[in-house]
C-alpha cells in the first residue's frame, strides 16, 4: 500500500474497535477515525473514498452517526468504475432511507447505470433501486425498469421484476404497465426469473383488480401446469432442499393460485387435482415440505367450495398439531385461527389438543393457543373449557397471568349460562389472579352480584372464605368487603343458605376483622382504604352491638394525612355519634344496579371517556336510566368532590356507585363547585360540610334532625329526583334543593334570600313569539363568575322544535354553556326549556356583562332565526 | 415481504443490519434493542417465531449468531427459515466454512451476497449455484480494476498526465 496514505486500513480499523475493553475506548476510536474521514472528505480525496466509505458503514452498524457520509456514496456511485459504484451503492443503501432528500440527487445516476452496458453495474443500480426508491424514483425510473424486464440476462430480469414489485408499491397506478410483460415472466424455464415474476403478478394482483382479472383468465392453466411440472420434476441438485426440487419456487406457484383462486369458481376448479396432490405426496418429516404443506393448507382455505380438499386440509393441520417440533405446532394454530370462520365444526375437533397448547412452556405457543381457545368457546364447552383455564392459572408463569386472566374473563362474562355459575367462576380467578383482574371486570361482578339478590348470602360467605384463604389478591379483598359492607347480617346470620353450601359460622366480630385487617394490610391502597370505611359504616348499622368497636377503628383516621380518607372518617365519625337517627337511612343496602345500563356505558365508555371534563355538566341534562335510585346512592356515598349523577362513562358510574370515587375536587374550577354544593346537600343537612356558606345552615340542620327518619327518607327521595334537574348544579350554596323541597319557595326567590348580593332578574329578549328571562346568581367567593339562568317561554301557540340557543361575548368575557333542559318548547308559555350559562367577567368592576344571542328553532317544520343583542344586565356584574 | 434482516450475536452485538421497509436512524436503533432482548432471552427449543408489534420475527440461531428476518403476519414463517438457511449455506460456501469473524471483517462481503439473495425484501434467486457466480464474477471485476490500478503502465500513465 502506499507508505504515504493517511489513515488505516479497515481491516486495521476494525481490529482496533474490538480491542477496545469499554465504550469509552471504543468511542475513541470512533471519533478519531471519524475525525480523519471528515477530513479525506473535504480534501475531496479520491484514492481513499472507497476505502473510507466501507470504514464508515462498519461504524453506521455501530450505531454512530455517519450522516456526513452521504454526499461520499453519490461521489462514489457517480464514479466510473465497477468497484466504487459497487461499494457506493452498498453505502447509499445502508446509510439512507427513502426519506431522506439526498437521494432525489442519485436519480439521475441511477439512470445512466441502468441504460450502462456492464451488466453487473445495471444489477447494482436495479438492486440500489429495489431495496430504497422512494415514490418519486419510482415513477422517473418506471420506464427504465419495465424495459429491463425483457433484458437478455436473466440474473437482469430477476431483478427487474423484484424493482418492479417495489414500484407498483409505491405508485400502484403503475400497474398495468406492468401486467403484460410480467405475464411473460411466467412463461420462463430459469428459476429466479420464474420465482421472481411469480410474486411480480402476486403483488400485481394485490394493487389492481384489473391485474388480477386479467392473469385470472390468462394465466391459470399455465401456473397449474407449471406448479405440476415443479412437483413431478425429477431431482435436480442445483435446486434441492431436502428432497424436494426448489420448495421456494412451490410456495409462490401455491400463493398467486391462492390470490387467483380466492372467489372464482372456475378457477378454483382448475387448481383443485393439483391441490390434493400437493397435499397428498408432500413429504412432511422435513421443514422445507412442511413449509409447502403450509402454504398449501392456506391456499385450500382461501378457495372456494370444495370440501373434500377442506377437509384434507384440517387433517393436515390436525397432523401438524400433534407434532413435536414448535414451530409446526406454532404455524397449526395460527392456520386454524384462520380456518375457523370456514369450519368451525372441524377445528373444534382439535380442542383437547389446542387446549394442551396453551400450558406450552413456549410463549409464542401458548398466547397463539390461548386466542385460538377464545375463538373456540361457546355456549357448549365453556364450562369445561374455563375450567381447565383457570385450572392452569394457578400454576402458569408471571408473566402470562395477565393475559390468561383478562381472556377467561371475558369468557365467562359473555357466555356464563347462569349467575350462580359466573359468581363462582369470578371469584376463583380472583382467588388465584386476582391482582391481574382490571377495573371494569370486578365492577361488572359487583354489578351482577348486586342483581343476583337470591345468591347475596351465599357469594358473601364464599368470599369470606375465599379472603381468608387468599388476603393477598387485593382485588378479591375489595369485592370482599363491599359484600361484607353490603349484605354482612347474611354472612352472620346464614341466611338464603343454598343446599350444596356447607354450613359456616361467623360471628360479627369475624366479619368486622376481615375489613379491618384488610384496611391494615392495604395502607397504599387509597381506593382499598376508603371502601372499607364505606363498609365499617354499613357494618354499623347492620350489627349494633359492635357499633362502639367499629366507631373506634373509624376515629383513628380523623388524623390520617390522606384527605379522602380523613374527611370520610371524620364524616362517618359524626354521622355515628350525633346521628343515630338517619343513620339506619343512610346505610340502607345500595340500591341494585342496572345491568343493561351499566354494559352500555361500558360499551359506550371509551367515547365517552373523551367527553369526561365536561361530561360532569352535559350530563346532567342527558337523563339517567334510574333517576331516583342513582343521586340516592351518591347521597350515602358522601363523596364530595364530583358530579352527582352517574356519568356516562362505566367507570365513573361505578365508582360513584361504590363511592370510591377518588378525583381530586380540588384542582378542578369553578364548574364543580357549583356541583360540589349538590353533592353536599346531605353533608350540609349534618352541617358537616366544608362550603363557606355554612353559617345559614345551622336553621336547617335543626330542621332535619327534627324531622323523623321516614321524613327524612322522603326528603332524600325528592331530593334525589330533583339532583338530575340542572337547578341543582347552579344551586351556589348546597341548602337550596333542600330548602326548595321544604317551602317549596319558587327559587330565583330563595336565592335572593341568602347568597349575599342579589341582581334582578332580567327579560333579556322578547319578540311576538319568544320571551327569555335570565335569572342571576353569584357562586361565593368568586366575583367574576355570574351563573344565569335563562328561561324560554314560547309565546306563539305552536310548539317549536329543535330549539337552539347560541350566544357570543367579547373578548374581555368567557362564556360557558351548558345543555338545554329540553330542545322542544311547548306552546303557549305551557312550560319553559331552561338553560344555564355561565360568564366569567375577566374585567369585573369595569366593564358590564354584554351579549348577542341567536335561535333557531323550528316551526311547522320550518327553520325559523331571532337574533338579538342584550344589554340590560343588571350593574356589578 | 421481508421488513428487515439482523444478524445479532449471543452478546447483543448488531453483525449486519438490512432494511427494507423505511425506518428512520432512530427507530432501527429501538427496534434492534427491542429485538434483541426478546429474542437473546428465549431458551432454546422454543419455536423459532416470535410477535412483535403487529409483525412476526423468525430467527435461528447458527452457532454464535442470530439470523433475525421480520415479516408479515400473513407470511409463510416456515418459508422464512429455509431463506435464512439458504443465505447461511450459501455464506458458508463462499468463506468455506464461516465463522462470526468471517462475517466481522468482511461485513460488506456478507451485504453484497445478500444483495443477490434478496431484493424489495423478496426472495430473488433459489439456487445457491447461481448467487456464488454471479458474486465470484463481481469480485473478479473489483480484483481487475485493483490489478489495473496498480499496473506499472497505470502509474506511468497517471505520474505523466
Amino acid at each position: 500500500m502506499n507508505p504515504f496514505s493517511s489513515g488505516t486500513r479497515l481491516r486495521d480499523m476494525i481490529r482496533s474497535i474490538r480491542a477496545c475493553k469499554t465504550a469509552a475506548e471504543e468511542r475513541a476510536v470512533v471519533r478519531k477515525e471519524c475525525a480523519s474521514i471528515r477530513a479525506a472528505v473535504s480534501d475531496n480525496d479520491n484514492d481513499y473514498r472507497h476505502r473510507n466509505m466501507a470504514k464508515l458503514m462498519f461504524i453506521h452498524m455501530l450505531g454512530y452517526p455517519t450522516h456526513f457520509g452521504q454526499m461520499e456514496c453519490l461521489k462514489l456511485i457517480a464514479a466510473p468504475g465497477f468497484p466504487e459504484k459497487r461499494i457506493g451503492y452498498l453505502g447509499l443503501m445502508l446509510l439512507l432511507d427513502e426519506r431522506q432528500e439526498v437521494l432525489m440527487l442519485v436519480t439521475n445516476s441511477l439512470k445512466q447505470d441502468l441504460n450502462h452496458t456492464n451488466q453487473y453495474i445495471v444489477g447494482l443500480a436495479l438492486c440500489a433501486l429495489g431495496n430504497i426508491s422512494s415514490a418519486e424514483m419510482s415513477r422517473d425510473l418506471a420506464p427504465e425498469v419495465e424495459r429491463l424486464l425483457q433484458f437478455r440476462d436473466p440474473n437482469i430480469r430477476k431483478k427487474a421484476a423484484l424493482c418492479s414489485i417495489r414500484i407498483i408499491k409505491k405508485v400502484p397506478d403503475l400497474a398495468e404497465n406492468f401486467v403484460n410483460p410480467a405475464t411473460s415472466l411466467l412463461k420462463e424455464k430459469h428459476h429466479g426469473v420464474l420465482l421472481t415474476g411469480i410474486q411480480l403478478c402476486t403483488d400485481l394482483c394485490k394493487v389492481s383488480t384489473e391485474a388480477l382479472e386479467y392473469l385470472r383468465k390468462k394465466c391459470t392453466e399455465g401456473l397449474v401446469k407449471v406448479l405440476k411440472d415443479a412437483v413431478n420434476s425429477p431431482y435436480a441438485p442445483e435446486f434441492d432442499i431436502s428432497g424436494i426440487a426448489d420448495p421456494f419456487l412451490h410456495i409462490r406457484l401455491l400463493r398467486l393460485l391462492r390470490v387467483l383462486g380466492h372467489g372464482d369458481t372456475d378457477a378454483s376448479d382448475c387448481m383443485n387435482d393439483i391441490l390434493a396432490q400437493v397435499a397428498t405426496k408432500t413429504e412432511s418429516n422435513k421443514n422445507a415440505g412442511n413449509a409447502i404443506l403450509y402454504e398449501c393448507v392456506e391456499t385450500i382455505m382461501s378457495i372456494e367450495d370444495s370440501s373434500g380438499l377442506r377437509v384434507l386440509a384440517i387433517n393436515i393441520l390436525g397432523r401438524f398439531l400433534s407434532n413435536r417440533d414448535n414451530n409446526i405446532r406454532y404455524v397449526a394454530l395460527n392456520m386454524l385461527m384462520r380456518a375457523i370462520t370456514v369450519d368451525s365444526q372441524a377445528v373444534q375437533r382439535h380442542r383437547v389438543t389446542i387446549l394442551e397448547c396453551v400450558k406450552d412452556s413456549d410463549a409464542s405457543i401458548r398466547k397463539k393457543s390461548l386466542e385460538l381457545v377464545c375463538l373456540l368457546v361457546n355456549e357448549n364447552n365453556v364450562m369445561s373449557l374455563s375450567k381447565e383455564l383457570i385450572d392452569y392459572l394457578e400454576v402458569s408463569d408471571q408473566e402470562f397471568k395477565g393475559d390468561l386472566t383478562e381472556k377467561i374473563c371475558s369468557i365467562v362474562e359473555k357466555f356464563s349460562p347462569e349467575k350462580i355459575w359466573y359468581i363462582d367462576q369470578m371469584l376463583k380467578v380472583l382467588s388465584v389472579a386476582g391482582n391481574y383482574v382490571n377495573d371494569e371486570v370486578w365492577h361488572a361482578l359487583i354489578v351482577v352480584i348486586s342483581n343476583a339478590s337470591n345468591l347475596h348470602g351465599y357469594t358473601v360467605r364464599l368470599l369470606y372464605r375465599a379472603v381468608q384463604l387468599s388476603g393477598e389478591q387485593e382485588i378479591l379483598v375489595r369485592v370482599a368487603v363491599w359484600c361484607i359492607g353490603e349484605y354482612g347480617e347474611m354472612l352472620v346470620n346464614s341466611m338464603g343458605m343454598l343446599e350444596k353450601e356447607e354450613p359456616i359460622t361467623v360471628t360479627e366480630c369475624d366479619a368486622i376483622d376481615v375489613i379491618e385487617s384488610a384496611y391494615k394490610q392495604y395502607t397504599t391502597d387509597l381506593t382499598t382504604r376508603a371502601m372499607c370505611l364505606v363498609a365499617l359504616l354499613k357494618l354499623s348499622c347492620r350489627f349494633p352491638s359492635s357499633s362502639q368497636r367499629i366507631q373506634d377503628i373509624i376515629a383513628q383516621n380523623k388524623g390520617s394525612l390522606l384527605l379522602e380518607l380523613q374527611q370520610r372518617s371524620i364524616e362517618f365519625d359524626s354521622i355515628l355519634q350525633k346521628h343515630q337517627n338517619i343513620r339506619s337511612a343512610l346505610c340502607e343496602r345500595m340500591p341494585v344496579l342496572d345491568e343493561s345500563a351499566y354494559s352500555g356505558r361500558r360499551a359506550g365508555s371509551l367515547q365517552a371517556a373523551v367527553s369526561t371534563s365536561q361530561g360532569a355538566v352535559l350530563n346532567l341534562s342527558n337523563g339517567v336510566g334510574k333517576p331516583s335510585a342513582a343521586p340516592l346512592v351518591d347521597l350515602l356515598d358522601l363523596s364530595s368532590d364530583e358530579t352527582p349523577v352517574p356519568n356516562s362513562s362505566g367507570n365513573d358510574f361505578l365508582h360513584d356507585l361504590l363511592g370510591v370515587d377518588l378525583s381530586i375536587g380540588s384542582t378542578q374550577t369553578g364548574t364543580n363547585q357549583a356541583q360540589k354544593s349538590g353533592a353536599d346537600v346531605l353533608m350540609d343537612l349534618l352541617s358537616i360540610g366544608t362550603l363557606p356558606s355554612q353559617s345559614s345552615l345551622s336553621s336547617l340542620d335543626g330542621l332535619s334532625s327534627s324531622k323523623d327518619n321516614s321524613a327524612s327518607i322522603d326528603v332524600l327521595e325528592d331530593l334525589s329526583s330533583h339532583t338530575t334537574l340542572p337547578v341543582q348544579a347552579s344551586t351556589a350554596s348546597g341548602g337550596f334543593p333542600m330548602m326548595d323541597l321544604l317551602d317549596a319557595l319558587p327559587p330565583s326567590e330563595k336565592k335572593r334570600e341568602d347568597s349575599g348580593p342579589t341582581y334582578p332578574s332580567v327579560v333579556a329578549y322578547e319578540s311576538s313569539s319568544l320571551r327569555i328571562t335570565f335569572n342571576f346568581s353569584k357562586q361565593p367567593g368568586n366575583v367574576q363568575t355570574t351563573l344565569v339562568e335563562a328561561n324560554f317561554v314560547n309565546k306563539s301557540s305552536n310548539a317549536y322544535a329543535d330549539f337552539i340557543f347560541q350566544a357570543a361575548v367579547p373578548k374581555f368575557l368567557q362564556l360557558h354553556l351548558d345543555p338545554a333542559s329540553s330542545n322542544v318548547l311547548p306552546a303557549s308559555g305551557n312550560g319553559s326549556i331552561i338553560q344555564k350559562l355561565r360568564v366569567v367577567n375577566s374585567q369585573h368592576g369595569k366593564k358590564s356583562l354584554v351579549m348577542r344571542i341567536r335561535i333557531a328553532y323550528k316551526l311547522n317544520d320550518k327553520d325559523v332565526k331571532e337574533e338579538g343583542q342584550i344589554s340590560n344586565f343588571p350593574p356589578g356584574l | 415481504m421481508i421488513h428487515f434482516v439482523l444478524l445479532i450475536s449471543r452478546q447483543g452485538k448488531v453483525r449486519l443490519t438490512k432494511w427494507y421497509s423505511p425506518y428512520s436512524q432512530k427507530e432501527r436503533s429501538k427496534v434492534i434493542r427491542e429485538l434483541s432482548s426478546l429474542i437473546l432471552t428465549r431458551a432454546p427449543k422454543l419455536c423459532n417465531f416470535v410477535e412483535w408489534r403487529g409483525f412476526k420475527v423468525v430467527y435461528k440461531r447458527y452457532a454464535s449468531l442470530y439470523f433475525c428476518m421480520c415479516i408479515n403476519q400473513d407470511d409463510n414463517e416456515l418459508e422464512v427459515l429455509e431463506i435464512i438457511h439458504h443465505y447461511v449455506e450459501i455464506l458458508d460456501r463462499y468463506f468455506g466454512s464461516v465463522c462470526e469473524l468471517d462475517l466481522i471483517f468482511n461485513f460488506h462481503k456478507a451485504f453484497f451476497i445478500l444483495d443477490e439473495i434478496l431484493i424489495a425484501g423478496e426472495l430473488q434467486e433459489s439456487s445457491k449455484k447461481t448467487v456464488a457466480r454471479l458474486v465470484a464474477a463481481q469480485d473478479s471485476l473489483v480484483e481487475a480494476a485493483k490489478e489495473q490500478a496498480n499496473s506499472m503502465s497505470y502509474i506511468i500513465s497517471q505520474a505523466t498526465k
